[in-house]
């Protein structure tokens, strides 16, 4: 079983209740935002990262699927990304004639979304019938793949359509033609197509997607092989199916969430999805809380903001990022600061729904995990 | 009374380690059977071969009828044949009805809240503990818990692996007083125990296991009458 199962300590009841906080974080933060934005009390910088927020943060919940609900190790969650951002830019420029903006975006995060999700049946299928830790290996090695492969494709359009080669001489193109991906330059001469409004509708699908399915009977299973594989198979649930369903819906996901990214930029080079990428996700996830999916929203949103909003200090700039990093992790993990979040949750909860909160017996954490 | 499950000369591997040897064995439908035996004789592994977690090189395992050594375990439980893992293996996080809930993953939606009256009827604790969150049962409760959820899907067969384990000695005569009242209610068990006496004390029919062998075998009086069952199992 999975090292991380004794780190989610949530039971079913409770996810049910942290999807009102979940959709009640991004509207309310988007609401604001936007009217920051419109009183022009946002700085062009930040206006610039207000699309790789959503990105990041329908990743970090993405990889919370993965990684919280059916608790294997993903550790290459940016390789989905990728082949969804550069899959998407394809997308977008084969459409690029068609007459609206947003049809040219919708196409390509769904063609991002099918061709991650492809990637992740085909790594999914041999390694999730495996029993142990192999996803973390092998999702490690696909990030890193993914991206050498992406250095030496070279793709361009003309009127008699795609040339896909290996190096630059392989490509042949009419005056009217065009470079779409340039190896290791990535992809070059995109047509800006995200928007902000784009991200928070990608961010509300993600998070649509992915609280109803641990809310409904597949995502019980999911949780309950998480939580005891071998009860879990006694009582007639295939491992490998939900382990899939899982993994496959988080890298459809990353997918799409790749495309929007790629698609707010003018060049994207396939280094921008390498490990560090995965790992930063990975750090969103943990410190947001394992399973907690709006922690994983607002933890994605602060450190994506946080490395900008530190310039000033320049030079000790990641020495206070790791600082913030620790404290917010001491401050999380500390019983009062968590019992102090506990009550305070409730008592909006009960201002919002007048129905009785339900109390679970504290004991439950310390045994929880304990087999 | 027709045979309900028969094992047949199944032979069972981890890796080098041959577990398992020409095993045989019969359940009658509306029976007791038991496999008793030290530890590591392999009965775990016969029940777990038995549900389809793993399979036999050789050798048939029939249920009902139907050969299903080549099943997968996921498959097993829709044919009416549940297993109670060794250990207590409950959902710690899920509260105790979820927990049973679980167990009828396979099952129809509408049998579910018949079967959960059945099992609160024979389980009464667990009615009081619905809401409560299993990891925080005590262990007699997690194993009437394990039981009560292989319940749910109910099974022609179930298979219980070591109920008695780490209870205390009143605890250990209410679950064998729960598996007689479950099987005069109509459910035929499958029972593996160490706790040989009270095993061989419920048992229509028993299996010794020695070291993956079958080594003698009986109804359970006649088991419990054996001088070698009482010298190496009974400790008089
Ligand atoms: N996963 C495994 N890998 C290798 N060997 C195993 C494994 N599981 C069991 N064995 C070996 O197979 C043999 C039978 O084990 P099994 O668990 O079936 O015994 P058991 O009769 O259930 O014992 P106990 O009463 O202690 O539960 C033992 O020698 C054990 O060491
Ligand atoms: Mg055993």
């Amino acid at each position: 079983m999975s090292i991380l199962t004794k780190f989610t300590g949530k039971n079913t009841n409770q996810y049910r209740r942290s999807a009102f906080w979940s959709y009640g974080v991004v509207i309310a933060g988007f609401i604001l935002v936007s009217a920051m934005n419109s009183a022009g009390m946002i700085s062009n910088s930040l206006q610039g990262q207000l699309v790789p927020i959503c990105a990041y943060i329908a990743m970090a919940v993405s990889l919370n699927l993965v990684v919280g609900i059916s608790g294997e190790l993903s550790l290459g969650h940016a390789g989905f990304m990728s082949v969804g951002a550069f899959t998407g830019v394809i997308a977008a420029t084969l459409f690029q004639s068609l007459p609206f903006l947003w049809v040219k975006l919708l196409i390509a995060i769904v063609v991002g979304g099918l061709f991650a999700g492809l990637a992740g049946v085909i790594i999914g299928v041999p390694v999730l019938r495996l029993r142990g830790d192999y996803l973390a290996i092998v999702t490690l090695a696909f990030g890193e793949i993914i991206r050498n492969v992406l250095n030496v494709i070279y793709v361009g359009l003309d009127e008699k359509g795609l040339q896909v080669a290996t190096s630059m001489e392989g490509i042949h193109l009419s005056e009217n033609g065009s470079m779409i991906l340039n190896g290791p330059m990535g992809a070059t001469g995109i047509t800006k197509l995200s928007t902000f409004f784009a991200g928070f509708l990608l961010v509300l699908f993600t998070l649509f997607v992915v609280l109803n399915l641990v809310n409904s009977k597949h995502g019980r299973a999911i949780m309950a092989m998480r939580d005891n594989r071998i009860a879990a198979e006694s009582v007639g649930l295939s491992a490998t199916n939900f382990k899939m369903t899982a993994f496959v819906t988080g890298a459809i996901l990353a997918g799409m969430s790749g495309a929007l990214f790629a698609l707010n930029y003018s060049t994207v080079a396939p280094v921008k999805f390498n490990f560090n990428t995965s790992i930063l996700v990975l750090v969103f996830v943990v410190l947001g809380g394992i399973g907690n999916i709006t922690g994983s929203i607002i933890s994605a949103a602060v450190l994506t903001i946080l490395p900008e909003a530190l310039r000033q200090f320049s030079d000790y700039r990641m020495l206070t990022y790791a600082i913030v990093l620790i404290l917010v992790m001491l401050a999380t993990n500390n019983p009062q600061m968590k019992m102090f979040l506990s009550g305070l949750s409730k008592q909006v909860k009960a201002v919002f729904s007048k129905t009785k909160v339900y109390h679970r017996p504290q004991r439950a954490e310390e045994k929880g995990g304990a087999e | 009374m027709g045979t309900i499950l028969n094992v047949e000369n199944i032979n069972v591997y981890y890796g080098a380690i041959h577990a398992i040897r020409d095993v045989s064995f019969q359940v009658n439908e509306g029976e007791i059977v038991t496999l008793i035996g030290a530890n590591g004789a392999g009965k775990s592994t016969t029940l777990q071969t038995v549900s389809g977690i793993l399979h036999s090189k050789t050798g048939s395992v029939e249920f009902c009828g139907e050969n299903i050594a080549k099943v997968p375990a996921h498959k097993i439980v829709e044919k009416g044949l549940a297993h109670v893992p060794e250990g207590r293996r409950i959902f710690q996080q899920m509260s105790v009805r979820e927990n049973l809930e679980m167990g009828a993953f396979t099952a129809d939606a509408s049998t579910i809240p018949s079967n959960l009256e059945m099992v609160f009827h024979q389980f009464p604790r667990l009615k009081e503990r619905e809401k409560q969150v299993a990891g925080t049962l005590s262990g007699g409760e997690q194993q009437m818990l394990a039981m009560g959820r292989a319940l749910m899907s109910n099974p022609k067969l179930l298979m219980l692996d070591e109920p008695s384990m780490g209870l205390a000695p009143i605890l250990v005569e209410q679950i064998f007083d729960i598996i007689k009242s479950l099987n005069e209610a109509g459910t035929t068990i499958l029972l593996v125990e160490q706790n040989a006496q009270m095993a061989l004390s419920v048992a229509h029919h028993a299996y010794v296991l020695e070291t993956g062998r079958v080594t003698l075998s009986g109804t359970g009086d006649e088991l419990a009458a054996s001088e070698q069952v009482k010298k190496a199992y009974l400790g008089s």
